[in-house]
């Protein structure tokens, strides 16, 4: 029987795995401690682990950013959580000014082994400073690496690797993906967080979504196989470095490909990724669409917020109309065993 | 104050400090060092006051103007005057320069051109030795200009929090660049700041060397045996400008005097007064020698190939 675990539940297996196995492992950040647990992805480490290993920290984003790099240089491996991405802004300078540059402004002889969990939020009037996902900003800084698993197994697996890696690692947890359950091995293992994952095979149109959105063209591909059309759903999983030779094997067979960020559009994942096709050859002969955020603010009243996200009907909506373009639009109708999809493999 | 040997050694360091400086003054003009130099003449008295208190298993961090700190924590003097020729023999490669220093295997562990940012770094690091139960302790340099940034106070009350075993040292020279303290701050107290954190805090207006040391080694004993963190504000005094090799009075934000004032309190004339000439002799040549083989080896050096752009972005 295949185990099955929520994504939260692998990240707090992942956690667990890495501080029983290595003394040096470290988890700090506001609530790490207190009842929720960072909805549950902390619960119990503060009793096994104790208070040195496992602690609450004062609202000093920047500081205690410094402070975890500081900590990493005198030879731990902290794992440093922000509740929502939002706060990390406060922590920029640290982030980017720091960590990104020690190795190199040392010429490789200091570096920083140092893990910032962060999770984007969405709906239930989130609004504006609670929803944001800030990926592409960290995703222009060159001596980060960023990763934004969407299935539990691929949570614990580049947790682990991130935790392990020597290098500051921007892990990116969205808010929804905690409601997805899957199939999670028990022992430890590492999944590269250098390498896409096809989600899907499929040889009509490639559909790539950041983070939650991986989940919403998963839904997106069982819409479209309702109209006879097959598509390949690829979690880009790492979004620096990104593993562009995957990406281009796919669209090189689908000539179709549709990107769904997990954030506004501008300057955003899919602008790299069709900048990438191109550079690589890929240009008139593919069809390109790129999807994400409004390019407003989040708004908090559900009404604006529906037509903020993108979603995956909308996603199979364009997916349809860039493979027919002759066809009259196309909306697929709302089926619960779609809204409900959970990843099951395979791996 | 101190017996001979300390003195000896204490003047070899200030003396080596000043003279580097006033030759990376000297060799300015000529466009061989290409970036921003922030020179410590005038205030390398509480860098080796500071340093000479601490042991090898102590680590520092500083701040963009560190050549003091570098060399009086025992940075490689090569190393350094490569890094600020950009050689691929400096301290980092020449990837990071003047405003970058480091030197890790005598401890001397970061330094950044960015203010205040390195403060919880040495908060971490002193969490990481508490956490190993090490007896090291760490200093960290920053100046007064430090005291405005949010991670000032985000580091000091997380240090207190947790009794670290780190020592704050903030040079104080009246200065942010051109800014006065008090046109920065309501009050001229920043020691008292510190103190309401939770750690022993203490101001030092004069400026003296044998008293830094003092203060220091005391407040590093009593981290050394667990007490948490302390502070020392250190009134000090930058003779050059801001950042680059010359005087800068036409600029009017400061007048001559006052900066002639403290001259008169030169730290290095000071010891010098309690050492042998003919000893002073011998220590002045040897370092003068060591000033130039350094110079030669950057020189000499050659500047990193194409090869080393793309490399020390990560670690494998
Ligand atoms: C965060 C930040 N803001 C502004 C600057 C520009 N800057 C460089 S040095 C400096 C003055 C800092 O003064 P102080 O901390 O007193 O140090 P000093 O130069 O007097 O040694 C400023 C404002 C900077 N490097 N970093
Ligand atoms: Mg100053």
């Amino acid at each position: 029987m295949e185990r099955i675990l929520t994504y939260p539940q692998a990240i707090l297996e992942a956690t667990k795995n890495e501080m029983s196995r290595d003394e040096s492992v470290v988890v700090m950040g506001q609530g790490v401690d207190d009842p929720k647990a960072i909805l549950g992805t902390t619960l119990g480490l503060l009793e096994e682990f104790g208070p040195q290993r496992v602690f609450d920290t004062p609202l000093a984003e920047d500081g205690m950013t410094g402070v975890a790099i500081g900590m990493a240089l005198g030879g731990l491996r902290p794992i440093q959580t922000h509740i929502r991405m939002d706060f990390m802004l406060l922590a920029m300078n640290q982030i980017v000014n720091m960590a990104a540059k020690m190795s190199y402004m040392s010429g490789g002889r200091l570096n920083v082994p140092l893990v910032i969990r962060s999770m984007i939020g969405k709906s239930w009037g989130q609004g504006p400073q609670h929803s944001q996902s800030l990926y592409p900003m960290f995703m222009n800084v060159a001596g980060l690496k960023v990763v934004a698993p969407s299935t539990p197994y691929d949570a614990k697996g580049c947790l682990i690797a991130a935790i392990r890696d020597n290098n500051p690692v921007i892990f990116i947890e969205h808010r929804l993906l905690y409601y997805q359950k899957g199939p999670v091995p028990e022992e430890d293992y590492t999944v590269d967080i250098s390498k896409a994952r096809v989600l899907t095979e499929g040889s009509d149109i490639t559909l790539i979504g950041v983070s939650s959105m991986a989940v919403e063209c998963l839904r997106a591909e069982k819409f479209l196989k309702e109209v006879g059309l097959q598509a390949e759903v690829i979690d880009p999983i790492s979004l620096n470095p990104i593993d562009i030779e995957t990406i281009i094997k796919s669209v090189k067979k689908t000539k179709h490909v549709v990107i769904v960020d997990n954030a506004w559009v501008q300057a955003g994942f899919g602008s790299e990724i069709i900048s990438r096709l191109w550079e690589n050859g890929l240009s008139s002969e593919v069809k390109v669409k790129r999807i994400g955020f409004a390019a407003t603010p989040c708004p908090t009243t559900p009404t604006l917020e529906e037509h903020f996200y993108p979603n995956a009907k909308g996603i199979a909506s364009f997916a349809y109309a860039m493979l027919r373009p002759k066809e009259k639009a196309w909306e697929p109708s709302t089926k619960l065993e779609i809204e409900e999809i959970e990843f099951k493999g395979p791996f | 104050m101190f017996d001979q040997k300390k003195y000896q050694d204490i003047y070899r360091t200030l003396y080596l400090i000043r003279r580097v400086e006033e030759e990376i003054g000297r060799i300015y003009p000529s466009d061989k060092i290409k970036s921003p130099v922030h020179l410590s003449i005038g205030q390398e008295a509480v860098s080796v006051a500071v340093c000479s208190a601490l042991d090898e298993r102590d680590a520092v961090f500083a701040t963009y103007r560190s050549h003091a700190a570098y060399l009086a924590k025992g940075g490689n003097l090569k190393e350094m005057i490569a890094e600020l020729y950009g050689k691929q023999t400096g301290c980092a490669k020449g990837k990071g320069g003047s405003m970058h220093l480091l030197d890790p295997s005598c401890g001397f562990i970061v330094t950044s051109a960015i203010v205040a940012t390195t403060i919880p770094l040495a908060v971490g690091y002193a969490y990481s030795l508490k956490l190993k139960k090490s007896d090291s302790v760490v200093v960290v340099f920053f100046g007064d200009g430090a005291v405005d940034e949010g991670a000032f106070h985000e580091s000091l009350n997380f240090a207190a929090l947790k009794k670290l075993p780190v020592l704050f040292v903030c040079e104080n020279n009246l200065y942010a660049i051109h800014s006065h303290f008090l046109t920065r701050h309501h009050s001229d107290n920043i020691f008292k700041r510190a103190a309401s954190y939770g750690m022993a805090s203490e101001c030092l207006k004069e400026d003296d060397l044998g008293v830094i040391y003092q203060r220091t080694k005391f407040f590093v004993d009593q981290i050394r045996q667990g007490s948490g963190p302390a502070f020392l504000e250190c009134y000090t005094c930058r003779w050059r400008e801001h950042v680059g090799p010359n005087d800068d009075f036409h600029l009017g934000y400061r007048s001559e005097q006052e900066v002639s004032h403290c001259k008169d309190n030169d730290q290095l004339k000071k010891i010098r007064a309690e050492i042998e000439p003919s000893v002073i002799k011998k220590i002045n040549q040897k370092v003068e020698q060591q000033i130039e083989d350094a110079f030669i080896f950057a020189e000499k050096s050659p500047f990193p190939g194409k090869e080393e752009l793309m490399t020390d972005v990560f670690k494998d």
